[in-house]
């Protein structure tokens, strides 16, 4: 049926009204990365364009030096990739088969298991810190980028579990079944009829345990203390943590830290469109 | 190719937990015989055939290939080949692939996976297909290829689980005689699971009526049709099924309200079931005239209902007073509801009929069951000397 004419309006000024909603900030957040010395709250207008738009804050962010003149942008940015990359990875290597057995098999503990770990993810991640401290300082682990890669992906393997078993429990289990009258052991089956169907859903979470460490702040302030080994949220934070913020490199900067994720969002959407399983059964 | 292996059954009992599924199946097949399991949902047809695959466990009793028993061997081990009714075709493969993954998985050589993908793809005619996706092919070639990959296993048994309910009707009745004349040509035991009167009927050597997880009767199709043991098979088996009325035998003749029979049995209450072209409508148009030297009962009766079907039609008729039991396939033309009795009319016959009209009937005494008002199980009704 085809929409009528006012019902089209109404649409388009909802829709257009809740862009706005959204966007507005952010459109804030640029006139302040574009803004010279730009200060939050000396701007009186209502419409966030800057008057001389200027790259400074962008080139300061990331030509900023420490006192032995080491490029700290690159060091962080660095930092901050290699960080979650390896979390993100380690997740999923350790989810993987976890989850598959824990869609799979039966066995003690298969339903307990994921409710453990579904309840250690509701506690707030600081609540954690002091026992962690204590953890990563016994095993000399403290104030290390691979202490806080070892937090990180041990926070992911829950998530990451979860995660895949929701995608592993959609795929037929006609399809396991049928290959183990084809003679195939469980690896066979894991890695020529699960993985390949699964890769839709490893993109999904491959992401969102590689965000989850990207944004990550707490910790990251918490157990590093050489601005080297900082991660970027970290120097975000320090930008605005002290008695002259500087509002306008942090909008610069915070911009800069959430192109990575809108890349990869990118290139992972055509896996988040799931329908790669069509065909298996029926229609 | 090897000759076949029968497949038998020892008091095979299957439960999940407390529930029985299974209980006490004991029967056995000859070698490449041809066996539909069928029974209402939930019947326990599909876990039965769950276990021969190994796909399930029994809970009790042997299952055996020959004289090789399957209990314990995993299902790659089993000789037993399966066709599901979703197809489970690896979605992330093309069909050559999927056809050839049961020989990957046994480190067959390209070579050999090219020869016998090429033959069965020859044999089911599914060449043009070779390198398509299962999601790029229609539901009825999605079948063949599920077939196909079965037979590259070259199993003893093969079992199908309601391959064709996912598939519309044209193409159901083309791949069932696909299926036939494939299993004549192989001479594999089969085992086939349907819920599908005309597949079980048409396909089977034998047919094994499944309720309740015990199994009610073995047979072939003539048999189950001609002679059900009991009250179920005779309203499970034929579509429309078979009438069943109740009433009270005095004297060798057997009523319920106006309706009367003649019927060897000793008095007392009886469940009397007819077959629908066994009601015969007297001075109609195309009407059966009584056999010399029979002594006919005729009973009056009223057109309720009216059911052209193309080569035949079915009348639903009002006898006063007669109990009539329901069905267990409701919505099927022919089926009934609950207080008529259905007969068949052959050809267009049924045309000349109308509504309201009052007919004639009576039923053939030669044709008419006898089952057990309390327990439905099937009685003589040749001497009237059983109880």
């Amino acid at each position: 049926m085809k929409p009528r004419t006012w019902e089209v309006i109404v649409t388009h000024a909802i829709l257009l009204l809740a862009s706005a909603a959204t966007l507005y900030p952010v459109l804030w957040v640029l006139k302040l990365a574009l803004t010279e010395g730009g200060q939050l709250g000396s701007d009186a207008s209502l419409i966030p364009i800057p008057s001389h738009p200027s790259m400074a804050n962008f080139v300061a962010f990331v030509t900023v030096r420490d006192f032995n003149g080491n490029p700290l942008f690159l060091y962080q940015l660095g930092n901050s990739l290699l960080v979650s990359a390896t979390a993100a990875f380690i997740g999923l290597v350790f989810a993987l088969t976890s989850s598959y057995a824990y869609s799979r098999f039966v066995f003690t503990g298969r339903k307990a298991g994921p409710r453990l770990m579904l309840i250690s993810q509701m506690f707030p991640a600081v609540v954690t810190a002091v026992p962690l401290l204590i953890i990563l300082d016994a095993l000399g682990l403290f104030g290390t980028t691979a202490g806080l890669v070892l937090i990180y992906a041990t926070g992911a393997v829950p998530f990451c579990i979860w995660m895949l078993k929701g995608f592993f429990d959609t795929l037929p289990r006609e399809l396991d079944e049928s290959a183990r009258l084809d003679g195939a052991g469980h690896w066979m089956i894991f890695t020529r009829i699960m993985l390949p169907l699964v890769r839709p859903g490893l993109a999904v979470t491959a992401l969102f345990s590689f965000m989850t460490a990207w944004n990550e702040f707490i910790m990251a302030s918490i157990f590093i203390d050489d601005a080297t080994r900082y991660t970027l949220p970290v120097t975000l934070q320090q930008l605005v943590g002290g008695f002259d913020p500087d509002w306008g490199m942090f909008a610069a900067g915070s911009l800069l830290l959430s192109l990575p994720v809108v890349l990869v969002f990118y290139l992972v959407q055509r896996h988040l469109v799931a329908g790669l399983t069509s065909g298996a059964v029926k229609g | 190719m090897a000759e076949s292996l029968p497949l038998v059954f020892e008091g095979v009992e299957k439960r999940f937990g407390q529930t029985v599924v299974l209980s006490g199946v004991d029967f056995s097949t000859e070698p490449g015989e041809f066996i539909v399991l069928v029974g209402p949902s939930g019947c326990g047809k599909s876990t039965l055939l769950r276990c021969v695959a190994g796909l399930e466990t029994i809970s009790r009793g042997r299952i055996m290939a020959g004289d090789r028993v399957l209990n314990h061997l995993p299902p790659q081990d089993r000789g037993v080949g399966m066709v599901f009714q979703s197809y489970a075709l690896y979605p992330h493969m093309t069909v050559a692939q999927n056809l050839a993954f049961p020989l990957l998985v046994r480190k067959a050589s390209t070579s050999e996976q090219e020869r016998v993908v090429a033959d069965v793809a020859a044999m089911l005619g599914l060449e043009p297909l070779l390198r398509r996706y299962p999601r790029q092919i229609s539901g009825g070639q999605r079948q063949r290829v599920a077939i196909g990959r079965c037979l590259v296993r070259k199993p003893e048994i093969y079992c199908f689980d309601e391959p064709l309910s996912n598939l519309d009707a044209a193409l159901r009745a083309q791949i069932r005689v696909d299926i036939k004349n494939l299993q004549r040509r192989l001479r594999k035991t089969t085992l086939y699971v349907t819920h599908d009167q005309v597949e079980a009927m048409t396909l089977a050597d034998r047919i094994v009526v499944l309720d309740k997880g015990i199994v009610q009767q073995i047979g072939s199709p003539e048999e189950l049709y001609t002679r059900p043991a009991n009250r179920f098979v005779a309203r499970f088996i034929g579509t429309p099924s078979m009438n069943l009325v109740r009433g009270q035998v005095a004297h060798g003749m057997f009523s319920s309200g106006e309706l009367k029979v003649r019927v060897a049995r000793p008095d007392g209450p009886l469940v009397l079931g007819v077959r629908v072209e066994d009601v015969q409508i007297l001075g109609g148009p195309g009407a059966a005239e009584p056999g010399a030297g029979e002594d006919p009962v005729v009973v009056p009766a009223r057109i309720a209902v009216i059911e052209p079907v193309g080569e035949s039609g079915y009348l639903h008729l009002d006898v006063a007073g007669a109990a009539l039991e329901g069905d267990v396939q409701p919505g099927a033309p022919g089926s009934g509801s609950r207080h008529l009795l259905v007969a068949s009319v052959p050809g267009r016959a049924v045309f000349s009929y109308s509504l309201g009209q009052d007919v004639s009937i009576r039923l053939n005494p030669r044709r008419c069951r006898a089952f057990h008002p309390e327990s439905g199980a099937a009685l003589s009704v040749d001497s009237g000397g059983d109880a």
